[in-house]
């Protein structure tokens, strides 16, 4: 403070306040608590806002819970609340998302940070980038299209002989999981990169020297270095696949829920906003959860995972 | 050994590339293929009947205009305000600055469709409704956040001592900004306007919330590949990539000849010194 | 057209630390004054003060008779050369040169034309147009400088400004600083820790240390007339013998040291605390046959080759290692190791001097 009045004198300085102010209080901080204010009252007419209909209580939390539906895991059948289930098979999907993503991404990250020559990368570089800019609608869609009934995958497939008959892909979680693989696949391999990059190639070879396996020299040495690009990496794929609205929207069925889809439903078909305030607060919760608990796991700091 | 191994990467970047690009081209490809189903397979025949659909739908053209009046704004509010919070978080240190620094930085991992909610639901207390402007303001919420750490990452290689002496000139705090600070920030608040830019046109999650009725492109996309889709999207795809990647490229063309510009500058900076002796 | 600058018992404190501790000092109009003194000592501090960075937390600074408390460093007449030149990298060489005129709102016809005779003047023909990037470090050494002239200031104030050069240029840089003041008549503030740089250019030097000012001279007297035992060692070689004061007469004092008792120049008073005995190898002189006053003998030590000069240690008969240096003019003859000679010196030559730290208590 002290600096930047030296430095920009009374007006700069209240000028970058102002904004910055009006960005993290009026952008960021009040929606939020309105938002999680208005999660704890109950939807009401217009007439009955403020009066004695309009008290506190976790209501509209409480409607996570009803609709009981089968479910089964390994084979057990348990009673479970379908918009609970909705929410569990999101986490739990985009966890696959994260570990998928990190499998694949862990050897091209490797390749650009230690084994591709230093001339090829920016042409490297420029290719993987282009489907980063290509829109994330545009992206599902293209999968829309090649997972298609009498699609190009299926038709190539059976071309190879590889199957008999044609695929229904688009049924179930699994092309929502194909989808956002492709769709986030690169916040796992860029983080990845930087992190690798950093690590000195001579710990590489001296681990070697010493004797040390391809494998352990990656478990010992180069995973460890790796951890921040890891834990920024996992926080990113994780909280947009969670996130993601398009991607169930236009790859899922109507056996693949995402809990995204449930809260547009609350919100727009049954024009609930408040509860659709108690849900989204959830959802924020959970990715608060998942971020703390990747900080704590990898030891990293906010800092690190912004990269 | 080893080079087995490096072969092996080798193919797997190849096919990685292949698994990145190949859906784009076969959606690209579809927007030439005569069928009324947004398909490569079977291919009925070159066409360029659907640019023509493209050309005359009216709904997109009102939904570009939209997409691209608000992508302005939020350039014009996220470079900005992403500026100077970058400058603000720079000239603290100790607790105050990790607090806001960790608020600066917590939109990006906000969820898109809790920011449109939570944005929607505190301007209806003003009882400002939905509409793109509440879009624009959604978008800026966590988009600001990248352009405040590519400001941040740049003025971290900023020499404060550059203002002192702009000051010892006689220069005004003003000036300084102008002339010393900001040209320096230049190359970050660029790359910052261009990501505010591409970000807000990818926007989905919080302009859905927030929109009203109106349409923008992604929007009016997802609505169309919901209802009875035709190759028009394909068409309108493959414009979209075709204009991503002549950005990419004229940008990339761009950096690599400053870089050059900068080489040669300093060798002769390097003659010159040797030119001493 | 410089302008004058006083000091007048000037401190200043960062927290509990006094960097700069109670500074009286006039500099005339056009003079070329140097701080001198080791890293630490509180130069720059003082430097900063007087550009408006750091407000003195006593004492006034005045600026041709002006008080500065409250000016900001763009409202005084002065201009700061860096010690890194801090020139804008984004700007052309005339950009930069012209920057003190553009916030003035000088046209820019007006500004190119100013910045084309500045380069001139610091012999830099044809590099208006270049970039930063593109100048060797004495050229971006110039270019500085230029741009520090431009705003026609009446106090140049240089932080180090040429402790980035190799030796060679740094050699020729001085005599180009000293010409460029000389033409332009403004007062020279210089800051160095390299004696040599101030005792070359400077017409005053004031000699730091921890924070306080030990002495303000002209070049010759500071070597040749140190105040204390702190200027003597800083600024040039010494032999140096502990002792105590046995009699004074006439402002000499007979001086008892382990070597033997020497008559030399007491400085300070007789009961200043840490006296030693301060002689320069260069006036300590070898000959074979002891003489009347300020002898010792000696058995010669290493004789070490340096070029203009040879330097030779010299062992008296305590132990007692003692420096002398010969011109190499074909004038002495240069002593085998091992020879028995003696060292004298004339007492005018030597002094007798306090030690500051001990009375800085």
């Amino acid at each position: 403070m002290q600096d930047l009045l030296r430095r920009y004198g009374a007006g700069l300085t209240w000028l970058c306040i102002g904004l910055t102010f009006f960005w993290l209080v009026m952008l960021v901080l009040l929606p939020n608590f309105t938002m999680l204010e208005s999660s704890f009252r109950p939807y009401l007419a217009k007439v009955d806002e403020g009066g004695p209909l309009d008290f506190y209580s976790l209501g509209n939390y409480m409607k996570v819970f009803g609709n009981e539906v089968d479910f089964s895991v390994f084979g057990f059948v348990f009673q479970m609340p379908v918009r609970v289930k909705v929410f569990y098979l999101t986490i739990v999907y985009s966890a696959l998302v994260t570990v998928i993503t990190f499998v694949m991404a862990y050897p091209l990250a490797y390749y650009l940070a230690k084994i591709a020559s230093p001339k090829s990368l920016p042409t490297l570089f420029l290719l993987l980038f282009v489907p980063l800019w290509v829109s994330e609608i545009l992206r599902s869609f293209a999968w829309w299209i090649i997972l298609a009934f009498k699609g190009p995958l299926n038709v190539v497939l059976m071309a190879l002989g590889l199957i008999d008959t044609e695929i229904r892909w688009i049924a179930g979680f699994s092309p929502v999981v194909i989808g956002l693989v492709y769709t986030y696949v690169l916040f796992m391999v860029f983080p990845l990169y930087n992190s690798m990059q950093s690590l000195d190639s001579n710990q590489i070879e001296a681990a070697e020297d010493l004797g040390s396996s391809r494998w352990r020299t990656h478990w010992r040495v180069i995973l460890p270095h790796a951890k921040p690009g890891i834990a920024s990496g996992a926080v990113m794929v994780f909280m947009l696949s969670a996130g993601s609205l398009l991607v169930p929207s236009l790859l899922g069925s109507t056996t693949s829920g995402w809990f995204t889809q449930t809260i547009q439903g609350i919100m727009m078909d049954s024009q609930d906003w408040n509860t659709g305030a108690a849900f989204a607060f959830m959802l924020l919760l959970v990715c608060t959860i998942f971020v703390s608990l990747m900080m704590r796991v990898f030891g990293v700091k906010l800092s690190d995972i912004a990269k | 050994m080893n080079k087995n191994s490096h072969l092996l990467l080798h193919i797997y970047m190849g096919a990685f590339l292949v698994y990145l690009l190949v859906p784009l081209l076969v959606m690209g490809g579809a927007a030439f293929n005569a069928s009324k189903l947004p398909t490569i397979i079977p291919w009925k025949g070159w066409t360029d009947e659907w640019f023509i659909a493209l050309w005359n739908d009216n709904r997109i053209w009102i939904a570009f205009r939209n997409t691209v009046l608000v992508a302005l704004a939020v350039v014009a509010i996220a470079v900005p305000v992403g500026t100077a919070g970058a400058i603000l978080v720079n000239s603290i240190s100790g607790r105050v600055r990790s607090v806001i620094y960790g608020m600066m930085v917590a939109p990006i991992l906000i969820p898109g469709v809790v920011i449109g909610i939570s944005t929607l639901l505190f301007w209806n207390h003003f009882s400002i409704g939905s509409g793109l402007h509440l879009s624009v303001l959604g978008q800026v919420s966590y988009i600001a956040s990248f352009v405040m750490l590519l400001v941040l990452a740049r003025l971290q290689s900023f020499d404060a001592g550059l203002e002192e002496a702009a000051l010892d000139l006689g220069a005004t705090h003003a000036q300084v900004m102008r002339r010393i600070l900001l040209p320096h920030l230049y190359p970050a608040i660029g790359a910052g306007a261009a990501i505010s830019f591409f970000q807000s046109i990818e926007n989905f999650n919080v302009t859905l919330f927030t929109r009203g009725g109106a349409d923008t492109l992604t929007v009016y996309v997802f609505s169309k590949v919901r209802s009875g889709i035709t190759p028009t999207i394909n068409a309108l795809a493959l414009l979209l990539i075709l204009f991503t990647l002549g950005a990419a490229v004229w940008y990339e063309v761009n950096r690599r000849r400053k870089e050059s510009i900068e080489l040669a500058r300093e060798a002769e900076a390097l003659r010159a010194e040797a030119a001493m002796r | 057209m410089g302008a004058g600058i006083e000091l007048a018992s000037v401190c200043c404190d960062f927290g509990k630390f006094r960097a700069v501790d109670h500074v009286n000092v006039n500099i005339e109009p056009g003079e070329f004054f140097s701080f001198l003194g080791p890293s630490g000592c509180g130069k720059t501090t003082i430097l900063r003060m007087i550009s408006g960075f750091i407000e003195p937390t006593e004492g006034v600074v005045r600026i041709g008779g002006k008080d500065m408390k409250g000016q900001r460093p763009n409202q005084r007449p002065t201009a700061l050369i860096f010690q890194n030149l801090a020139l804008f990298p984004l700007m052309p060489v005339w950009e930069n040169i012209a920057f003190g005129l553009e916030v003035r709102g000088v046209d820019k016809a007006k500004r190119r034309a100013r910045a084309e005779e500045l380069l001139a003047l610091v012999d830099l023909h044809g590099a208006a147009d270049k970039m930063v990037s593109q100048l060797s470090g004495g050229q971006k050494q110039r270019v500085a400088i230029a741009r520090a002239l431009a705003v026609e200031p009446s106090v140049m104030l240089l932080d180090e400004p040429l402790s980035a050069l190799d030796l060679k240029l740094r050699q020729h840089m001085r005599a180009e600083l000293r010409a460029i003041q000389k033409r332009t008549g403004v007062t020279f503030i210089y800051i160095t820790h390299d004696q040599g740089e101030a005792l070359a250019m400077s017409d005053r030097v004031g000699v730091m240390s921890q924070g306080k000012l030990q002495q303000v001279a002209t070049p010759r007297e500071i070597y040749n007339r140190p105040a204390n035992g702190f200027v003597a060692s800083f600024v040039g070689e010494n032999n140096i013998l502990p002792g105590k004061v046995q009699n004074v007469s006439a402002g000499n004092a007979g001086f008892a040291t382990p070597v033997g008792v020497f008559e030399a120049r007491l400085v300070g008073e007789k009961s200043d605390p840490g006296l030693k005995l301060y002689v320069r190898p260069e006036h300590t002189i070898l000959s074979p046959k002891a003489k009347a006053k300020n002898s010792v003998p000696v058995t010669i030590g290493d004789v070490s080759f340096e070029g203009s000069f040879i330097v030779v240690s010299a062992i008296s008969e305590n132990g007692t290692q003692l420096t002398a240096e010969l011109r190499n003019d074909g004038s002495a003859t240069v002593p085998a190791a091992g020879t028995k000679m003696h060292v004298s010196f004339d007492a005018a030559n030597a002094a007798i001097l306090p030690d500051t730290s001990a009375a800085g208590a």
